[in-house]
């Protein structure tokens, strides 16, 4: 870029102007002097490899917990009596036709239970026939939110009587791959809703004892010291049993979410509550204040736009926070109730060492849940190292 | 390279004790390696100092921690040699490994280090005895308590008062120049032959740092050091040095005794360097003579009455009347129409506070401050509310002291220039764009800077868009808060040059606040000197620089270093002495 | 100097526990009816009717009638004095009920206080130093999965793992042969060979955050100038360290005690019930399904004022540690 300069200072032209040529100009030839801070930001956590890995497997889970209804192969709550405990099968894609060519299709092994006659030790013994399998094929019926009503799933049995098992089943028989993808729904949503919650409680409260100082500082900032001390699962178990057992599951889960939404506020408050203070005393802030900026600009054009990015990586550390919370709690009796599904409904199950040994697959909905809390985690490190590209 | 003549010479004039030869230190990057300090030679003599000197980026401290082997990773020293001439015989340093048990043997004990911020460099939670003993045990078989006694002799020796009850303080009793004494109390415990000082006093004000470096020279005396001084400032240069290196984008581009490179530089970069640097040492050229804009000057245009600012102390409350900390404490004084008056003062003084409070940031808690806009009276800016004092704050606007932190990094160059506008209905749509570009243009950049993002500036740059914004509302008074000593001094005097065109241009008057005597008397009519609080001297720039009443004023100016070898004057200079200097 | 600045950290502790005991009192009070329609209701269940006398005495004298502040303070009151309520689901003093599961809660919660910080510290002082290196990064990775992994989870995993491969079951705090009998040596050892369990699942996820902690502080640490005015001393490396930015890196890994401890207390309850401990948490959750809200209150106090302990810990240590924390 050839620019006229100020041709009134000739002196001007040593080290001043070196970098108004453009800005450093990157490998790939972006050029930062006219990015944005999301540009930037981007830019900057795009190099965050696990960070990236960690969004992919988001948006894959959110995706699949959108649509669960589709990717299940059956509806979560119907069993089939003989198929108590069944294990994992595997799918094959490849099959020979009848004239012994290769096709592909996929199939499992059909299995059949058989009692050991000396050890009377009852096993699943495949059969030597195969279960045909089918893309899109139909099967049980469902409303895909509760509004669209459908019956193809992503992949059901050639013949509706056949079931298959992919990680195996429950004590009842239920297909746990069914209910592991249903279960997603409502622990994913817990951890949205929760921190919608806490976000609201957070930026509210902290933004005041930021803003404002003095004595609403001083009892925003003891509030939270309080309960930053005090041991939530206890008081969130003595929260969820004051819940009347006659209430419905869409009020229980409303406020249970709200109870482990109590969690989340206080750091959110806290990171919310510090960057006021530092930004309120920043150069540039003073300066709009005496741009004559009303206070209403001041806050929400020159200061919110610094604390978005870093309120954006709170709130995605958070959000596993809320989702651990609902699992523990749903785990010991005292959060969700069967018949709502969520990992920690699905892991109360497993509770006992018997299930378990008889069926370790009931861990499934808990490796969904360490997955999910992992993925969270490195986005959101990903995030707050890219929330201030200005370092 | 200019090699033979001038180093024979350097061998010629004295014992050389380290030398450096064809030193490269490299840091490898992601993408790139930063080559720190590319090929630098220079020798340092037995009781002599040699002062390495640049502008930040330079490479200079990078040259001084390769002597020791303590390069912040991932940097490395890839070439050349440090020879270390001890009583003992020759060390290649650059060969030793930097985890070695004979490169620890050398550090503190033959060469040791001092550095910049005396605050950081200190451990906070040990006391100071405790830093100093572990210096002198680490290389000395000694007991604890013959350390203990060489501690508090060594704290002596570096004049601090009262060493016995010193020894078991924590460096946060300590104030700036304590810390740094303590630090070279350390540094002197194995009695080293090679002082390295990186930049020890630019943290400090000047008449601390004239007492430090008065300490520094007779203890070289004392010890015969040599003294390797790491600094940006020409003026200590021509105070201290005996040898001059000067450093320029990790190359050395000039070296020589320091009358020869004061008097005669033959670098470019030297004489640009010197150049801006005895450029500050008067009055600018494009000003006009101070008489005749005195004269000129007699109408008030902010007239600044019993001001005082009390910050209310942390802790424990106490009965009584509400005291606290008086950070400005009576000061009246009268700013007139078209005049630049500088407000000089040490940290501290509360020349800072006296600014925020007059671009109405602040409000005095006592006294008044009034505005005589356009000749009527105006009222008191501490009692202004609503369309008063937004109407104040149209014309009396400031220039922060940080360049990089008083520019919004999420809004365009374009868009910070407009805010002023916008917020006061000046003006919108193509009528702003234009007024933007206008301004940009007359702070000296071009009008396609105004979609980039502040980032992409550079120091002096940033300055100019702050400019550019306390101009939009075409104020008639700028408060300039240390506007330029963030600032490269080469970068310095352009910026105070357009200050001085839009002053002319623009008829403005400004309140400069600031540190350095030089700035003030290069852009100064008048000149007001604060001390904890309070303006001691107040008078005609070229006065009070040259011809200071006040005995604190007369400490102050003859503290400052001069950039000129021959006329050394520091030793000579009036002290101040009050209860609190450190 | 120090010894005020202790006395001022314990009287903050008075307006935080009388906070604290309003909330717990909130939720004793909350589920709907009082102590005596669960008690009425538990007694028809079992078919042991009870007459209107005999009701209308214990409402008197529980104060079931008395207004909520009044109620509130005999509550308060009794628990100043050990008085915690009666647990009808024992069917005797809440407290005694406590009294004999506290210390080994106590136990549970110290071991693994010591264990996690213990570990944490050597781990997360390699884990900075050697930034970036294979050690690091497996260090990393444990750390993240121990985060990621709720406790009650990485319980059952122990306890397949027990049963399918050793074929033991690992729950549970004794051994048959010394369940019930008097202490002794061997009964403790016994109980650490059962108790390590425990810890460990209780320990992983606070270890992981806090080798973060750790490692993050450290990190900011050896960049300090400190740091190269020490190297440039001539000290060497592992000794520099250890003396210098470790001490000053402890002091936010010592006051995360105040934080991570309620933390402790929670993880302390899930695993309990997993694991089959005799100790608190289960017998609070159990308490709560029952509906037994003396019992359960008299438990959640404990556990908050277990909270301050921590506090105290976490203030005491960092005093020692930090004389600017004595002079401020």
């Amino acid at each position: 870029m050839t620019e006229h300069l100020h041709d009134d200072t000739p002196a001007d032209t040593d080290g001043d102007e070196s970098m108004l040529a453009d800005g450093p100009p990157l490998a790939d030839g972006r050029n930062t002097a006219v990015a944005s801070q999301w540009q930037l930001m981007w830019w900057k956590f795009r190099r965050h490899r696990l960070a990236m890995a960690g969004l992919t497997v988001v948006v894959i889970l959110y995706l699949i917990a959108a649509f669960a209804e589709f990717l299940a192969p059956f509806d979560p709550n119907s069993y089939d009596r003989k198929g108590g405990f069944h294990p994992p099968q595997a799918v094959h894609l490849i099959d020979r036709t009848e004239e012994g060519g290769l096709t592909i299709r996929p199939w499992v092994w059909e299995t059949e239970l058989t009692r050991d006659p000396r050890t009377l030790v009852s096993t699943y013994q495949a059969t030597g026939e195969k279960t045909y399998l089918r893309w899109f094929g139909e099967g049980d019926s469902y409303e895909l939110w509760g509004l669209i009503p459908g019956n193809r799933h992503l992949l059901t049995p050639v013949d509706p009587d056949k079931r298959f098992y992919l990680l195996g089943a429950d004590r009842l028989g239920r297909d746990m791959l069914s209910r592991t993808i249903h279960g997603a729904r409502l622990s994913l949503l817990i951890g949205l809703i929760g921190v919608a919650f806490s976000l609201v409680l957070g930026i509210t409260l902290g933004g005041l004892a930021g803003y404002l100082g003095g004595w609403v500082d001083t009892v925003i900032s003891r509030s939270v010291e309080l309960v930053l001390s005090l041991p939530t699962i206890p008081i969130w178990l003595a929260l969820a049993a004051a819940l009347p057992a006659t209430w419905s599951t869409e009020t229980r889960y409303f406020f249970i979410t709200l109870i482990v939404s109590l969690v989340g506020w206080t750091e959110l408050a806290r990171v919310v509550r510090g960057r006021f203070m530092s930004l309120k005393n920043d150069d540039f802030v003073v300066a709009a204040v005496l741009d004559n900026a009303p206070q209403r600009r001041v806050i929400f054009r020159h200061m919110l736009p610094s604390l978005t990015s870093h309120i954006i990586a709170s709130v995605t550390l958070a959000v596993p926070l809320m989702i651990l919370a609902e699992t523990s709690l749903s785990f010991l009796g005292l959060g969700l109730m069967p018949p709502a599904i969520s990992w920690g409904v699905l892991l109360k199950e497993a509770q006992d060492v018997r299930s378990i040994v008889l069926g370790p697959w009931l861990f499934a909905p808990g490796v969904a849940v360490v997955i999910t809390v992992l993925a969270f985690n490195f986005l959101g490190d990903g995030l707050r190292d890219a929330a201030d590209p200005y370092n | 390279m200019l090699k033979t003549s001038v180093e024979d010479k350097v061998d010629a004039r004295g014992d050389v004790i380290l030398d450096i030869r064809d030193l490269a230190t490299h840091f490898p990057m992601r993408n790139a390696t930063v080559h720190a300090v590319d090929g630098v030679s220079l020798k340092l003599r037995r009781g002599k100092t040699t002062c390495v000197v640049g502008e930040s980026g330079s490479g200079k401290s990078v040259t001084a921690r390769s002597v020791l082997q303590i390069v912040d990773a991932p940097g490395r020293i890839v070439g050349g040699t440090i020879a270390l001439r001890t009583g003992g015989g020759e060390v290649d340093i650059a060969t030793l490994h930097p985890r070695s048990r004979a490169i620890r043997a050398i550090r503190g004990r033959d060469i040791a280090m001092i550095f910049q911020e005396p605050m950081s460099s200190l451990s906070p939670v040990h006391t100071i005895g405790n830093q100093i003993i572990e210096s002198i045990r680490l290389h000395e078989k000694v007991t604890k308590a013959e350390a203990r006694a060489r501690a508090i002799e060594l704290l002596a020796q570096v004049e601090i008062r009262e060493p016995e009850k010193a020894i078991d303080q924590y460096t946060f009793e300590f104030s700036g120049g304590m810390r740094q004494r303590a630090m070279i109390a350390m540094a002197l415990s194995c009695n080293p032959q090679v002082l390295i000082a990186d930049e020890p006093t630019t943290a400090l004000d000047v008449t601390t740092q004239a007492e430090i470096l008065d300490l520094m020279r007779s203890l070289q005396e004392k010890h015969d050091m040599a003294i390797m001084f790491i600094t940006h400032d020409m003026g200590v240069v021509a105070e201290i040095a005996d040898d001059v290196v000067v450093m320029r984008h990790g190359k050395v581009v000039e070296t020589g005794e320091v009358n020869e490179i004061f008097a005669n530089p033959r670098h470019a970069y030297t004489r640009r360097l010197l150049e801006s640097v005895v450029k500050l040492e008067q009055r600018a050229e494009i000003k006009r003579p101070e008489a005749e804009v005195l004269a000129e000057q007699t109408d008030p245009i902010l007239s600044v009455k019993n001001v005082s600012v009390v910050f209310p102390l942390r802790g424990p409350k106490r009965k009584g009347p509400a005291r606290g900390f008086r950070a400005v404490n009576d000061v009246s004084f009268d700013l007139r129409r078209g005049e630049s008056l500088g407000i000089v003062g040490e940290s501290g003084s509360g020349k800072t506070t006296l600014g925020r409070v007059l671009a109405s940031v602040l409000s005095p808690s006592e006294g008044g401050i009034r505005f005589h806009e356009n000749g009527g009276a105006g009222g008191d800016v501490g009692q202004l509310e609503g369309e008063a004092l937004r109407n104040y704050r149209r014309q009396v606007r400031m220039v922060f002291q940080d360049p990089h932190g008083s520019l919004n990094p999420r809004m365009t160059v374009g868009q910070i220039v407009a805010e002023p506008l916008l917020n006061n209905g000046i003006a919108r749509g193509d009528a702003l764009r234009d007024r933007v570009y206008d301004l940009l243009e007359q702070v000296g950049l071009p009008a396609a800077v105004a979609e980039r993002y502040p980032h992409a500036f550079s120091g002096g740059q940033r300055q100019r868009i702050c400019i550019a914004r306390a101009i939009a509302l075409e104020p008639r008074v700028v408060i300039c808060d240390e506007a330029t000593s963030a600032l490269d001094v080469s970068i310095r005097s352009q910026v105070l040059d357009l200050l001085i065109r839009l002053q002319e241009r623009l008829d403005l008057s400004f309140v400069f606040i600031a540190h350095d005597i030089g700035v003030v008397r290069y852009f100064c009519d008048r000149v007001a000197v604060m001390r904890k609080g309070e303006i001691v001297e107040m008078g005609p720039a070229s006065q009070v620089c040259d011809n200071p009443q006040h005995p604190y004023t007369k400490a102050l100016i003859s503290a400052v270093p001069h950039p000129d070898p021959t006329a050394r004057s520091m030793h000579l200079r009036h002290r101040y002495e009050d209860a609190g200097v450190s | 100097m120090l010894l005020r600045y202790f006395i001022r950290r314990l009287l903050w502790m008075i307006p935080f526990l009388f906070v604290v005991s309003i909330v717990v009192f909130a939720l004793i009070q909350a589920p709907p009816g009082d102590f005596l329609t669960t008690y009425v209701a538990k007694m028809a269940e079992s078919n042991e009717g009870i007459d209107q006398a005999t009701l209308e005495r214990m409402r008197e004298q529980y104060g079931l009638d008395r207004s909520l502040p009044v109620q509130y303070w005999k509550w308060i009151s009794g628990l100043a004095v050990g008085d915690f309520g009666q647990s009808f689901e024992w069917n005797q003093s809440a407290w005694s009920v406590i009294k004999s599961r506290l210390p080994l809660t106590l136990v549970l919660m110290l071991s693994t206080f010591i264990f996690a910080w213990g570990v944490a510290l050597p781990i997360g002082i390699y884990s900075a130093v050697r930034k970036y290196t294979v050690g690091d990064y497996v260090v990393t990775f444990f750390g993240f999965l121990g985060l990621a992994t709720p406790n009650f989870l990485l319980a059952l995993v122990v306890l397949y793992l027990g049963v399918r491969f050793f074929g033991v079951h690992m729950g549970g705090l004794f051994s048959d042969e010394y369940e019930g009998e008097p202490w002794s040596l061997a009964k403790v050892i016994d109980l650490y060979k059962h108790l390590w369990i425990g810890i460990l699942v209780l320990g992983t996820a606070i270890l992981a955050s806090l080798i973060r902690i750790m490692r993050a502080n450290l990190l900011d640490e050896l960049s300090k100038p400190y740091v190269t005015t020490a190297r440039a001393k001539g000290m060497a490396e592992w000794k520099l360290i250890l003396k210098y930015p470790v001490r000053i890196a402890l002091n936010p890994f010592i006051s995360i005690i105040g934080i991570y401890f309620p933390a402790l207390i929670s993880g302390a309850v899930v695993t309990a019930v997993v694991l089959g401990y005799p100790t608190l948490g289960p017998l609070m959750l159990q308490s709560l399904l029952a509906q037994d809200m003396h019992l359960a209150g008299g438990i959640l106090m404990i556990m908050c004022s277990l909270t301050v302990v921590g506090m105290l810990i976490s203030d005491i240590l960092l005093a020692l540690l930090d004389p600017r924390v004595r002079y401020d």
